[in-house]
């Protein structure tokens, strides 16, 4: 056990941002792709922060908003307003960012995490508006050695939300489990890509120790510029280790920012704007307050699609295991096609679960995972799928020659029925066609006919595999090892 | 309500105002006396009166989410000092 685990409790607090797919920015028209965009081409004199100008409120952000609050179980608050955060720092043309200080549009929320099949509640104190900045570059006079910085505004202005949990957390993996989870829900309603690579979705952790079975709070750490999941749980697991040494020798942890270095795996104390705790927040003039009637956001909470804890929970009820109901629900796309497939296949509905079960942990996972695509890439519709599962199960063609057949159809978009016919792939199972067969490959095979009758079983196997290789996978398995027992008598 | 120097130079400081010693004094004189101004709303009875963020009679002022045009680059770096690459060009910030 490490000093860790015994003498200390790890407390983490996670501040996540996150950007909404809006088409346009939070307060003016322009263009809220701004990714592969020329640098300042998604610029207006609303985002420039020119004199005279007036933010008006993307409505959609709003709904978007509301319907992240409603899946974190947020309560949504009937009046809400904007504030001004002051700090001077090249990033905000305005001098100022458009935030939310003391009315949030939602909190007290929650999330639930699982770590070691221990499930434990992580509260969020609140989710609220804001805008992003605009993007810095650094860079360096390689004649002169003067350093300088360039600006790109085609970021500043994009909508963007602040989910701030308590201090819940109680470890690095907790930490990461969080943030996945969350990832999924905001992908799952569809208001944010949530790509943290991409930098639609960052993540700023608090974290502090504290002797174990006590209560106050250490001083707390910062840690900023973790850039990936991975990134995430090294930095906190790193500052955890650091801080335990701190205080185990008898040290003091200074409360202070520190950056995630993730070549040298290690945090470093970092330089902080002046002065900026001094946001000296106030309401913002320029936009009227929002007054969210109740039946709004009830109208709202209907589009919420149903949500992957209650997927996978609806999933186990079709008979299937919890390890697949979760792989089947950990996506939407994922889910949604699992359910179309189930859907267009015949029978029992278990079996019909079980069968798409099969062909989307298989054969689809496997497509998938070989080009390192999302399934919205997957080129064959769910009923076509449906038609090729549904050979095998009559029996029309055999497991093996449909994953055949599945490689044709990825690659030609073809019927499965068409790609049969047309190669002649339909299962032999009538006994007199096969019959000779079984012979031939008894008699071409004395050796594994030796020690089958020695006793190895396992020669019969050997002997199904030459038949099914001289119909290319077409023999029905079940029959020829009948007809070989037969004739093996 | 006496501002105090290093009040002042607070102040400046966020404003990005550079005060000698003689400015200071002046303008903790003159802060000082505008907020003994305003002190007479604080003995107004604000007990029952709900705190107002916004003075017009105004609420949930929106717009549909849709792409208008943008400036062309020209005349968004139009007014900067200096660029580069079509970006603004700034003095080194910290990261
Ligand atoms: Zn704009």
């Amino acid at each position: 056990m490490t000093t860790v685990a015994t003498d200390f409790e790890t407390i983490i607090g996670l501040e996540v941002h996150v950007h909404l797919t809006t088409a346009s920015k939070m307060f003016c028209g322009c263009s809220a792709d701004y990714a592969g965009a020329e640098p300042n081409t998604h610029v207006c004199p609303v985002c420039l922060g020119m004199p005279g100008t007036l933010p008006v409120i993307n409505e959609r952000a709003i709904e978007y908003i509301v319907m992240a609050g409603l899946a974190l179980n947020c309560e949504i608050a009937e009046y809400s307003k904007f504030d001004r955060k002051n700090y001077p720092y090249p990033d905000l043309m305005k001098g100022y960012q458009i935030s939310q200080y003391d009315l949030p549009i939602c909190r007290n929320g929650w999330l639930d995490v699982e770590v070691n099949g221990e499930r434990r509640r992580v509260r969020i104190q609140r989710v609220h508006m804001e805008e992003d900045t605009a993007k810095l570059i650094h860079r360096q006079d390689p004649v002169t050695g003067e350093r300088y910085s360039l600006i790109d505004v085609n970021r500043s202005g994009v909508p963007l939300v602040e989910i701030v949990s308590y201090p819940d957390i109680r470890s690095p993996a907790e930490a990461r489990e969080y943030l996945v989870k969350l990832r999924q829900i905001l992908r799952y309603i569809g208001v944010s890509r949530a790509n943290m690579e991409e930098g639609d979705f960052r993540c700023d952790a608090n974290i502090s120790l504290r002797p174990r079975g006590t209560d106050v709070l250490g001083p707390k750490v910062e840690v900023k510029n973790m850039n990936s999941f991975r990134a995430v749980f090294e930095a906190l697991s790193f500052e955890e280790r650091r801080q335990a040494e701190v205080l185990s020798s008898g040290g003091a942890v200074v409360q202070e920012t520190r950056g995630w270095d993730d070549e040298r795996k290690v945090t470093v104390p970092q330089r902080t704007k002046e002065e900026a705790s001094d946001y000296r927040y106030f309401p913002e003039p320029d936009l009227p307050p929002l007054r969210l009637s109740r039946e709004w956001v009830e109208r709202i909470r209907q589009r919420l699609p149903e949500l992957p804890d209650a997927k996978r929970e609806r999933f186990r009820t079709f008979g299937l295991s919890e390890y697949e109901a979760g792989l089947l629900s950990e996506d939407r796309a994922r889910a949604d096609y699992f359910e179309r497939l189930m859907a267009a296949l015949e029978g029992e509905p278990s079996r019909r679960a079980k069968v798409a079960a099969n062909w989307m942990l298989g054969e689809v996972a496997r497509w998938l995972n070989e080009r390192e695509a999302e399934m919205e890439a997957f080129p064959v519709p769910a009923e076509r799928l449906a038609e090729l599962a549904m050979l095998v199960e009559r029996g029309t063609i055999t497991g093996q020659v449909a994953k055949k057949v599945f490689d044709e159809m990825t690659a030609t978009g073809e019927a499965a029925s068409a790609i049969v016919e047309r190669a002649g792939l339909a299962q032999i199972s009538a006994a007199d066609e096969l019959r000779g067969l079984v012979r031939k490959v008894i008699e071409a095979n004395p050796k594994a006919v030796a020690d089958y009758r020695a006793g190895k079983e396992a020669a019969v196997k050997f002997l199904i595999g030459q038949v099914m290789r001289e119909t290319r996978g077409r023999a029905n398995p079940q029959l020829v090892h009948e007809l070989l027992t037969e004739e093996l008598q | 309500m006496e501002l105090t120097a290093d009040q002042v130079l607070h102040i400046a400081k966020l404003a990005r105002i550079a005060l000698t010693p003689e400015e200071v004094e002046r303008f903790r004189n003159q802060l000082s006396s505008i907020l003994e101004h305003f002190a007479v709303l604080s003995e107004v009875p604000t007990e029952d009166v709900e705190p107002t963020a916004y003075p017009l009679p105004l609420e949930n002022v929106m717009r549909t989410d849709e792409v208008a045009p943008s400036l062309p680059r020209e005349d968004v770096l139009a007014n900067a000092p200096e660029q580069e690459d079509g970006m603004f060009r700034v003095r080194a910030v910290l990261e």
